[in-house]
């Protein structure tokens, strides 16, 4: 009983990194209507500033992780100004191609300037383990902070676009483009500040991410970025509770099946949940539903 | 007697991409025969084929069914594995001739029976959903042949998914799949000719499908599925039969890869999301819905990196650039204005203009 | 038109890249055709590995100390008085990929190959050489199929090998009885070794209470696998993988208050130095090794100090093994007294027979003689991890 509850855990702990990350993929699909492909590795760019910070400019954990985000934020932003805008107009499978070009990139990028080695992160997180049950489970530092830190990003996410004119404008973009720009919207800026809060969110994963599973390399961010997306997907993309929930039932179904089923066979039972909700409910968990026009 | 000879835009068509691949056959061939061509140009021609069969099954899914499918290298997988696990159990009882032949039906076989039950479920959800859900079949084939075992002794066939010891095999027993190991010894029976024979025959398969009764009614489905509906076309059946012809058709691709090498394993790289999405890259860049590109596209693209060797590190550094680079200019409007200026066939125009004047 | 353009464009692009590639050719057609005359003649080495991709850490591992040893030989006056051109390119750990890779080499006018340094993609190029009839060494190809035909070779153990012999030395020196072992499913390597190992296991008292997978999709969550090998009561965590993961399971086992005893073999070696790795969680590792890079011995604080300088990184087993494999090969050349003139096949030819003869000292063994078969015989290195570096143990 008390490992199925360490399972649990650490499940939800995988599945609110997953869900973190599928925020960033959901907010740019729902506004631009694309697949970020280069979303995983934003992460794996946020990790390394981070470590960096840490390690090179000695800096402590709080400013290194505040590094982290600005500079991904600034990247995120770039990356859709050269890349994704002049292609707003383009049929979505060139931008998803382009995504991918970005994906490459960054990753050899990454290869040149961090070379192949792994690096060992050094956790940012320094609270002690939470001990129950008489030591037969523990709950680590870094599985608490990561479930609380998704939780508040939700909360605080969720009531931004519900409370701010900025959050309204995202809504109004995502729903119509062009009647949003009829009715005075920025919707450059409001794509830019989708990016914006998309990147930063991914530097958060990606130091969560990498204090939970301390190894870094250039190709960090793509496995946990494709299964993010997954998770966006099962949760019914688009949608930030959708985001949230999808992200942890990957995590805990990821973890369960590994634990009760087969390791080498997790991927292939996470996929196959994926494909049974999507016919049963073809638009996601939380999706909205499509109402076909004529 | 005259209209009979005048062969129809269609078949024009079909006959300059058939010819352009013959052509460049026929020279190649004279090439090697030559020894003008390098070592590396000689072993790059079989994936050659096997990337513009690739390239040209799945466009027939993205472009002319007009469905996003991101799991087309399981497909392939299918075949490679059928048609390699075929083979080497007829290693030594079969002339090569036969058994590959054999072999690329069993594969092409067993991919199209994969795509038909696939795409059953599969083709009832719509856009990025479908893509998303045929990408994870691609990982589910890829996920399920690295945990399958096979293995043979005097008893029969051993199977297990969980390795290769609790098959319980006499010891004289020889293991066929060896789980992520995959498959080794496979014969190589893949040549150019076979593979440009093959790509032949796809391109036929494919753009008379697309010139048919049939093909209409696919394209009517992708351009208007309701209208399509509506005018009595069974949208199911139209739409399982691109599928699955796509879906054979790549698993023929992956008869020719498991071939080629003496190894086989279903890795990320060559069965994983990666490679379906490297496939697409080549159908976007050639152009959608347009067969003839996808040939060109493929033949580009997996020649640029092996061509940037001398780079060494900066080979797929600049290769990406190149991939974002094609896109913006191919679609962004400034680029298009920048084009449109300085095009030829404006430049003609205002010389003709000017000299007219 | 668009289209048109950008395909023209790419066009040009490979169009001068084949141009290069032509004058290459030409180049190495003509060394080949004009090396009769000894002055100007060289050793064509070629070798391949990932240099891009996740496995590039050991492609570059290889690469790089291979540079080393030819930059100490040709300075020193070469092999048999020629110097050695080197030529390392990126196969991208991909068996396709290898073979153009290597066919790429072959353009180059390679005339010993040094590679590939990865398993699976080596089993696709031995095919490949065994047709030209070309010499190859592969550093670090541990897979049985690898070097399965005469004129292929290894610097390392095969993965049975070091399966057989882990269990003989956690059975032999009553090190534990109850052993978990966690392992990379989808690695022929770690695989390899764990299928020898288990079938080894039974012969030495050894019970295995828990075998637990991973696969290369799957490998930052350790949590699992640890909790059944805890359950399991294991006192000895079995671990035939690679340092990057097992840094990462040292590091979840030690959160997790699971404290068993480790033992790995050569895959594990450069865990000590992982960048900003926690040495004291290594602290009673325990591995089957035949490199350390803190020996101190003249030849590896050479080699060790070289390497740091150039590339600022401790190195890893693969680039000792690579370092070694260049020394092998001037062995075997100067045993055969062979001279860049002759063919790639006479070349290999002649340097088969010498390997039955040489016997070479370097980073990784003393005094390592051949197999016909292509392996090594050298005596594997226990070593333990005490106060952060690397003992040797009895």
């Amino acid at each position: 009983m008390s490992s199925f509850f360490s399972y649990l855990i650490n499940g939800i702990s995988l599945g609110s990194i997953y869900a973190i990350i599928a925020l960033g993929y959901t907010m740019v699909y729902g506004i631009a209507k694309m697949l970020n492909f280069a979303h995983g590795d934003v992460i794996m760019v946020g990790s390394y500033m981070a470590f960096l910070a840490m390690g090179s400019l000695g800096l402590p954990p709080v400013l290194a992780v505040l590094l982290a985000v600005v500079v991904c934020t600034i990247l995120g932003i770039t990356i859709e100004k050269i890349a994704y805008k002049p292609l707003r107009k383009a049929p979505s499978l060139a931008v998803l191609i382009t995504a991918i070009g970005v994906s490459y990139f960054l990753q050899n990028v990454a290869l040149l300037a961090f070379s192949a080695n792994t690096k060992m992160f050094t956790s940012v997180i320094k609270l002690p383990p939470i001990v129950l049950g008489d030591g037969s489970i523990t709950i680590s530092g870094e599985t608490q902070v990561t479930i609380v830190a998704c939780v508040i990003i939700m909360i605080v996410l969720t009531t931004f676009i519900k409370k701010t004119k900025a959050g309204q404008a995202m809504l109004a973009v995502s729903e119509d483009k062009g009647a949003a720009e009829l009715m005075g919207v920025n919707v450059n800026g409001t794509i830019s500040l989708t990016f914006a809060i998309g990147s930063a969110l991914a530097a958060i994963a990606g130091v969560l991410l990498c204090s939970a599973y301390p190894t870094l390399n250039p190709y960090t961010g793509s496995m946990p970025g494709i299964k993010a997306f997954v998770a966006a997907v099962f949760g019914g993309i688009g949608s930030i509770p959708g985001a949230f929930v999808g992200g942890i039932l990957l995590g805990v179904i990821e973890n369960m099946s590994k634990a009760y089923i087969s390791s080498q066979l997790s991927d292939a039972i996470v996929f196959t949940v994926l494909i049974i909700v999507l016919l049963v409910k073809p638009t996601g968990i939380l999706g909205k539903k499509i109402s076909e026009k004529v | 007697m005259k209209k009979q000879i005048n062969l129809t835009k269609a078949t024009k068509s079909t006959l300059i991409t058939v010819g352009m691949v013959v052509v460049a056959y026929v020279i190649l061939q004279i090439l090697v025969g030559a020894g003008a061509l390098s070592s590396l140009m000689k072993g790059l021609l079989v994936p050659l084929c096997i990337y513009a069969i690739m390239a040209v099954s799945l466009n027939l899914t993205v472009g002319i069914l007009g469905e996003l499918s991101l799991g087309h290298a399981g497909f392939m997988c299918v075949g490679a594995f059928t048609s390699a696990f075929f083979s080497l159990c007829f290693k030594e009882t079969m002339a090569a001739g036969p058994r590959f032949l054999l072999a690329i039906i069993i594969g092409g076989a067993a991919a199209a029976l994969s795509g038909l039950l696939i795409g059953i479920p599969v083709l009832r959800l719509k856009g990025d959903y479908l893509a998303i859900v045929t990408l994870a079949f691609g990982e589910i084939i890829k996920n399920i042949i690295n945990v399958l075992y096979v293995g043979r002794d005097e008893a029969g066939f051993h199977f297990s998914m969980k390795d290769a010891f609790s098959m319980n095999m006499a010891s004289d027993g020889q293991v066929l799949i060896n789980g992520a190991q995959g498959i080794t010894g496979t014969p190589n029976d893949s040549n150019f000719t076979i593979g440009a024979i093959l790509l032949v025959l796809t391109l036929i398969i494919v753009l008379n499908l697309i010139h048919s009764r049939p093909g209409r009614a696919i394209m009517a489905i992708r351009d208007n599925r309701i209208a399509a509906e509506s005018v009595g076309i069974n949208i199911t059946q139209f739409k399982l039969l691109a599928f699955s012809i796509s879906a054979g058709l790549a698993g023929i691709g992956g008869v020719l890869y498991a071939h080629n090498l003496s190894i086989l394993q279903a890795q990320p790289k060559n069965f994983g999301y990666n490679m379906s999405i490297m496939i697409l890259v080549y159908v976007v860049l050639g152009g959608i819905g347009n067969i003839r590109g996808s040939v060109i596209a493929s033949v580009i693209l997996v020649l640029l990196p092996e061509l940037m060797r001398q780079l060494n590190d900066y080979r797929m550094l600049i290769y990406s650039v190149v991939l974002i680079g094609m896109m913006i200019f191919n679609w962004s409007p400034k680029a298009k204005e920048f084009r449109e200026k300085y095009s030829f066939k404006r430049l003609i125009a205002k010389k003709t203009e000017k000299e007219e004047a | 038109m668009k289209k048109l353009v950008s395909l023209c464009l790419v066009l040009a692009m490979a169009a001068t890249m084949l141009v290069g590639c032509g004058a290459n050719e030409e180049a190495a057609q003509n060394s080949a055709g004009t090396s009769e005359s000894a002055e100007g003649a060289v050793f064509k080495i070629g070798g391949s590995g990932p240099t891009t991709g996740g496995a590039a850490v050991y492609g570059l591992a290889v690469q790089r100390g291979a540079q080393i040893a030819v930059d100490e030989i040709n300075a020193a006056g070469g092999i048999n008085g020629f110097q050695i051109e080197y030529n390392f390119t990126d196969d991208e750990h991909d068996p396709e990929k290898a073979v153009n890779a290597y066919n790429n080499l072959k353009d180059w006018g390679m005339q010993i190959f040094m590679g590939t340094t990865t398993s699976g993609p080596c089993v696709a190029v031995v095919e490949k050489t065994n047709e030209d009839n070309m010499y190859q060494l592969t550093p670090s190809g541990t897979a049985v199929d690898a070097i399965k035909y005469a004129n292929a070779f290894r610097v390392c153990f095969s993965d049975p090998g070091q399966g057989t012999k882990s269990a003989q030395y956690i059975g032999e020196n009553k090190i534990a009885t109850k052993v978990a072992v966690i392992y990379d499913a989808s690695d022929v390597y770690s695989s390899g070794i764990f299928n020898t190992f288990r079938e080894a296991a039974e012969g030495y008292g050894i019970e295995i209470v828990a075998a637990e997978s991973f696969t290369s999709d799957n490998k930052t969550d350790f949590t699992i696998q640890l909790q059944k090998a805890k359950e399991g009561g294991a006192e000895l965590v079995f671990l035939p993988i690679y340092y990057q993961e097992a840094a990462l399971i040292l590091s979840q086992a030690n959160s997790m208050g699971f404290a068993p005893m480790f033992f790995g073999c050569d895959g594990l070696d450069g865990i000590l130095g992982v960048e900003d790795f926690d040495t004291a969680l290594a602290e009673g590792v325990m591995l089957l090794t035949p490199f350390a890079a803190d020996a101190t011995d003249e030849l590896t604080t050479s080699f060790v100090g070289k390497y740091q300088e150039a590339h600022g990184e401790i190195p890893i087993q693969f680039a000792a093994n690579a370092y070694d494999a260049i020394y092998i090969i001037k062995a075997a050349i100067e045993k055969a007294g062979a001279t860049p003139d002759m063919s790639v096949s006479d070349l290999c030819e002649a340097m088969k027979a010498a390997m039955m003869e040489v016997s070479v000292t370097g980073l990784t063994g003393t005094e390592m003689t051949w197999t016909e078969e292509g392996e090594v015989n050298k005596e594997p290195k226990a070593v333990k991890i005490v106060d952060g570096a690397y003992t040797a143990m009895q």
